[in-house]
């Protein structure tokens, strides 16, 4: 078995552990990097109903199908990456479900690509989360427009990024590829200036 | 004497603010501008013009001011060509004026204006063409005489900001009209963004005290504002420009965060650029008045008749004693009353109509101001100063002036020539524009995106349509976004209407007057120091368009684009070409509408934010133990580690020589790695490749080479079977971003039939490359299932197993041409895997080794480097790869290899060059001809392509590509670089182990 500290986030050398607390007070940004989880690329044809059943049968939900939107059963949460593409995602524990995807798809035209690691998640919360994404964003993230349970890829500064948010509050994560998290995170925490930084445990 | 009213003004006289202009120290208010403190304080001059470096004062107010600029602040948070109108005073404020030395009373380069029949439209051209390369020389001498301000030092010490937004409407000014259409869009609950580019509020109304609903109209201009301001989607943003409008009803603004304080707040940028979407737009943008062009109606005190009443009002500020005021137009009436009622006097109101509506005639009457009809002024007196203005009759047709000279004694002088509604963005937006006759301007037409033009940007000045304008265009940009009202709708506000006024009279420059005034300039374009005369020159020397006329005389140039020049330019060109003004046309309106420094543009990403940095899992490991980084696409890779004492090239030839002879250790993570699966993707990389891949076995490992249509390198690597319909394919590091969008076009595009999908798997995996002879028993040592011996583990395969304790993917290929593995871990697990791997390998000297080592150890064995030996001219026969290019099948790029030019015999070929001096790397890029002292032109027949010192040979190396190259090894060429050359054997390009024996060892 794996000895799960020889393990390190691609944030490891900020030592932002040093810096969590447990609550934001009076911080207008809480930002933290949400533990190590199990994600997929799921390739297939949208339009295939058998496609459909067997991602179903195995994650217990089918792949959303209008864009931009998230379904999650439990702790297995699909995301809507493009007309035939998809991002699993799931905790650690959860392989099991994914060696499941894998059987159930068989035959069928598919892909399925381990991307577990190769993306870091932040998630960002707070009173200014908002102002802090138009900073960098382009997207619309009023609450008419974009609400929990939906995702967009866009650039957030200047790298790709797959933000879903995940509560009212508003809560985000944001997706980013892993050799980017670091530009990524000085860039936040850059632009937080104006509001105030609390580094939380994500 | 310019000086401050005991009473009235939106300033705070119990507050004062010291401030230093030029070195000397002044005293202003809250609520002052520069411009306006200045004048208080009886500062008229506050620059020095452009070419002829004459003593200039204010123009205009607001932003279109061509003359007052200055230079803010000091050392690296200096700002030069500010517009005094447009800096709002705060304490301590320090500015100095421009384009003067040594002082701005005493300049040296006034000597210019001596000179100034010298110095006609073009006179750069025409005179400094002689000889072209002399240019240089003189473009340094003129820039110290002609010129704006001096660019700031470098390292600004505040940071920038920029926002997205998006809104329902998005409303481009806060005068009257665009409050109406705010307030009605914001009652309705839209998402509204108000902006203006003053300090506050209200436009026209804050210097006019016009009544709206019955009551003040900066009362209702607070209530509108108070009510953006508390609704849950709306803002309203002061000191705030667009500057550009683009596609999309997508519009840039300039927010000036912190320029009205002496610092920004703390966390607060300076300044904040805005990119908002908005469904519609309402351009209340306003109008500019014209100047009118007449002799020396540059001199100090002669004001835009608007701007005299935006001091007096806003700032309490009299710009002059006695001010006369000359207009074509009705506004000016107003100024001239109010003037007196300040206690200003007013020695005549000169006006170029022929008549004006009895009631005007009356108000000035009333008011003991004398009113003389069908005059104009001719002649402007006082150099640093207005000191009076010469009168004379106009004749019907406004082609002369006669009679009499009354001179009039006044210290400055307010003028009217009509106004410009603000068209620049309607322009920007695509839409077209309409000259107006009665006017004299350029209305706004047929619109290009969804907006409302309103108020006096669409020539209705009339408080009262503004308002009515505004609230319509409100209740429009609702209908459009689809916001229902609920509930009652509010009444749209009023105000009482004006009585019909007499058109305003449109001539473009005043007639000559008599003796000075015939060869005094008439100024059109104040900034460039363009005048009337300069324009007829370019029109009689056969410059038709205006977008010429513009180019080779400067007008309409410079930091405020001709704000106030423009039209009256046009006038002049189409007089003299004996055109309409609408065939001239206008030049094109380009963003931005007011500059926009640098820092705005650049915001966050500046230093280390300038661009991502990416980094792989070993990233610290590489810093913490010396390494030298390059970049690589936007990778800092490791490009060598010195050891204390070592420069670069001990460093290199110390991690060249350990891996050829032990064991040498590469960061290989930034490979590109593709995902590629399918029942079609053998056939999808048969087409891709050059080579075969239908017969590559599951386990086995082949290089590929891909070209582009025109049969050109494009790149290459080294592609795994991992299952039947399953493979692993490698990229360059720089490339592996085009190369997945390849893929992707060609399956989405071309051949959708194939079932295929591709997914980027490179940051999936840390890659670790050991190489050097001791390689295999470095990973015998490890501990683990996988059995490293040659006949288990063969040259160009790939295993799954566990590596001392790490679950790991390894390749047995070989880059340096050593034998070598490259193990894929867990990217997570990257820094464990290299530890172990520095650990274990210390019994054999492990040595890490960069992209320089690895350069030099790929090109002893003749590996190429895509982008290195290719440069998107070279095919794969040119690299010596013809066992590479299957016969037996198609793929890109294949039909271009059988083209006349790409199958010639003599081609740029790549060979092998030993230079005859053994210790001299020539350089990469270097030109290759085919000996020494050649007579011009020496034909090159090729350049060097990579150029290193191998610590193994002893000696130079370096490959090259040379026409027919592949067929003349053994020749000798000359290496030219730098005025410098030096002789060079060809040879075949491989140094070392030529048959490859060490990596399959």
């Amino acid at each position: 078995m794996l000895d799960a500290h020889l393990r390190l986030s691609s944030l490891a050398h900020l030592g932002l552990a040093a810096r969590s607390i447990e609550e934001a007070g009076d911080a207008g940004i809480a930002l933290g990097e949400v533990p190590r989880r199990v994600a997929l690329t799921l390739r297939g044809d949208g339009e295939d109903a058998a496609f459909l059943d067997a991602v179903g049968r195995a994650l217990g939900t089918a792949p959303p199908l209008t864009a931009n939107t998230v379904a999650s059963l439990e702790d297995v949460v699909i995301l809507w990456l493009g007309p035939d593409e998809w991002l699993v995602n799931a905790p650690a524990a959860r392989e099991d479900a994914l060696q499941a995807l894998r059987s159930a798809l068989g035959d069928l035209h598919h892909a399925v690509a381990d991307v577990t690691e190769s993306r870091t998640v932040l998630r960002l919360s707070g009173a200014s989360a908002r102002d802090l994404l138009a900073q960098g964003c382009s997207l619309d993230f009023h609450p008419s427009v974009f609400q929990p349970g939906m995702c967009a890829g866009s650039h957030l500064a200047l790298t790709h990024v797959t933000i879903h948010q995940i509560a009212e509050d508003p809560v985000y994560e944001i997706h980013v590829h892993r050799s980017f998290a670091d530009y990524l995170w000085r860039w936040l925490e850059a632009a937080s200036e104006p509001y105030g930084l609390a580094v939380v445990t994500g | 004497m310019s000086g401050r009213l005991k009473s009235g003004g939106a300033i705070d006289r119990d507050e004062v603010l010291r401030f230093h202009f030029d070195d000397r120290e002044y005293f202003g208010h809250p609520g002052d501008t520069l411009a306006s403190a200045l004048l208080a304080n009886g500062v008229r001059l506050m620059g020095r013009s452009f070419k002829y470096h004459r003593p200039r004062g204010l123009l205009a107010a607001g932003a279109e001011e061509p003359n007052a600029l200055v230079r803010l602040r000091s050392g690296r948070a200096a700002e030069p060509n500010l517009r005094a109108t447009m800096v709002e005073l705060y304490d301590g404020l320090v500015a100095e004026s421009q384009n003067r030395w040594p002082t701005l009373r005493f300049d040296v380069g006034e000597v210019n204006s001596l000179f100034a029949p010298l110095f006609p439209a073009g006179f750069y051209y025409k005179t400094f063409m002689w000889p072209a390369s002399a240019w240089k020389h003189y473009e340094w001498a003129i820039r110290r005489f002609a010129g704006l301000g001096r660019a700031p030092e470098p390292g600004d010490p505040d940071v920038y900001e920029h926002r997205h937004a998006h809104c329902d409407v998005l409303v481009i000014g806060g005068g009257p009209a665009g409050l109406a259409a705010a307030r009605r869009a914001t009652r309705a609950g839209a998402r509204v963004i108000l902006v203006d580019e003053g300090a506050a509020f209200g436009g026209s109304l804050r210097g006019n005290g016009q009544a709206i609903d019955d009551a003040p109209g900066l009362d209702w201009v607070a209530d509108v504002v108070a009510d953006i301001e508390a609704a849950a989607d709306a803002v309203a943003l002061p000191r705030t420009t667009a500057i550009g409008y683009h596609d999309h009803n997508y519009v840039t603004l300039l927010e000036r965060v912190g320029d009205h304080l002496p610092r920004p707040e703390s966390g607060q940028p300076r300044r904040r650029l805005w990119k908002v979407r908005a469904r519609r737009v309402v351009l209340a943008t306003g109008a500019i008045e014209r100047p009118m062009v007449l002799a020396d109606n540059d001199r100090p005190g002669v004001m835009l008749a608007s701007a005299v009443q935006s001091y007096l009002n806003r700032q309490a500020v009299k710009v002059g004693e006695r001010v006369a005021i000359t207009t074509n137009n009705d506004s000016a009436y107003d100024v001239a009353v109010q003037l007196k009622a300040a206690g200003v006097a007013v020695p005549a109101l000169i006006d170029l109509r022929e008549e004006v509506a009895p009631a005007l005639a009356e108000r000035l009457a009333a008011q003991g101001i004398e009113l003389l009809l069908a005059r104009a002024v001719v002649q402007v007196h006082g150099k640093y100063g207005v000191k009076g203005v010469d009168v004379m009759r106009l004749a019907p047709d406004g082609e002369r002036v006669s009679g009499e000279v009354r001179r009039l004694d006044c210290d400055a002088l307010a003028m009217s020539g009509g106004w410009n509604p603000t068209v620049h963005l309607f322009s920007q937006s695509g839409g077209r524009l309409a000259f107006d006759e009665t006017l004299g301007a350029f209305l706004p037409g047929t619109g290009g995106q969804p907006a409302a033009v309103v108020g006096a940007a669409a020539g209705r000045f009339d408080l009262a349509a503004c308002l009515a304008d505004g609230d319509a265009a409100g209740l429009a940009a609702l209908e459009a976004a689809g916001i229902t009202r609920k509930g009652r709708m509010p009444q749209g506000p009023a105000a009482e209407a004006s009585t019909a006024g007499t058109p305003p009279r449109n001539l473009w420059q005043v007639p000559t007057g008599p003796g000075k005034a015939a060869t005094a300039k008439r100024f059109v374009d104040l900034q460039n120091d363009v005048t009337a005369s300069d324009l007829a020159l370019a029109a009689r020397e056969g410059y038709r368009s205006i977008e010429h006329v513009k180019r080779y005389t400067t007008t309409g140039m410079g930091t405020d684009q001709g704000k106030t020049s423009n039209v009256n330019a046009l006038g002049i060109v189409a007089g003299t070409l004996g055109q309409e003004i609408s065939a001239v046309g206008t030049t094109t309106f380009r963003p931005p509408y007011t500059p926009a420094t640098f820092g705005a543009i650049a915001g966050r990403h500046t230093g280390l934010n300038l661009d991502p940095i990416r980094r792989t899992p070993m990233q610290a490991w590489h810093e913490a133990h010396g390494a030298v980084f390059e970049p690589v696409g936007q990778w800092l890779r490791p490009r060598y580690y010195p050891r204390a004492g070592e420069d670069m090239a001990a460093a290199v030839n110390r991690e060249v020589k350990a891996t050829r002879t032990s064991l040498g250790l590469l960061d290989a993570t930034t490979l590109g790695k593709i995902d590629i699966q399918g029942q079609d993707a053998a056939e999808f990389l048969n087409r891709i490749y050059t080579n075969g891949w239908k017969r590559l076995g599951v386990g086995r490992c082949r290089y590929g080479l891909m070209l582009h249509e025109d049969g050109m390198v494009f790149d290459d690597g080294v592609t795994a079977r991992l299952g039947e319909n399953h493979f692993h394919m490698t990229t360059t590091s720089g490339n592996a971003g085009a190369v997945l969008s390849w893929l992707e076009s060609w399956l989405q595009t071309e051949w959708p039939e194939l079932r295929v999908y591709c997914n980027s798997v490179t940051e999936q995996s840390a890659v670790a490359g050991v190489s050097g002879p001791n390689a295999r028993l470095l990973m015998e040592s490890l501990g683990g299932d996988l059995d490293f011996s040659p006949e288990a583990f063969p040259f160009m395969t790939w295993q799954d197993g566990t590596l001392a304790g790490l679950p790991a993917r390894v390749f047995r290929v070989s880059f340096t041409g050593e034998l070598s593995y490259e193990i894929n871990v867990a990217a997570s697990l990257g820094t464990a895997l290299w530890e172990t791997l520095m650990r274990a390998g210390a019994a054999w000297d492990i040595t890490p080794f960069g992209t320089e080592a690895m350069h030099v150890l790929r090109a002893e064995v003749g590996f190429i480097i895509v982008g290195q030996e290719t440069d998107g001219t070279v095919t794969p026969i040119d690299l010596g790869l013809e066992a590479m290019v299957s016969g037996a099948k198609d793929f890109i790029g294949k039909r271009s290899l059988a083209r006349a030019d790409t199958a010639r015999g003599n081609r740029r070929q790549l060979v092998g060059l030993l230079p005859e001096d053994p210790y001299l790397v020539v350089p990469e890029g270097a030109q290759i001809v085919e000996r020494a002292g050649m007579a011009p032109p020496v034909p090159m027949i090729g350049h060097v392509t990579s150029s290193y010192f191998s610590p193994n040979l002893g000696q130079a190396f370096a490959m090259a590509l040379v026409e027919g190259g592949g067929a003349r090894h053994g020749e000798t060429v000359q290496v030219c670089w730098d005025g410098r050359s030096a002789p060079a054997k060809l040879c075949p390009p491989k140094f070392l182990d030529p048959d490859g024996s060490r990596a399959r060892a």
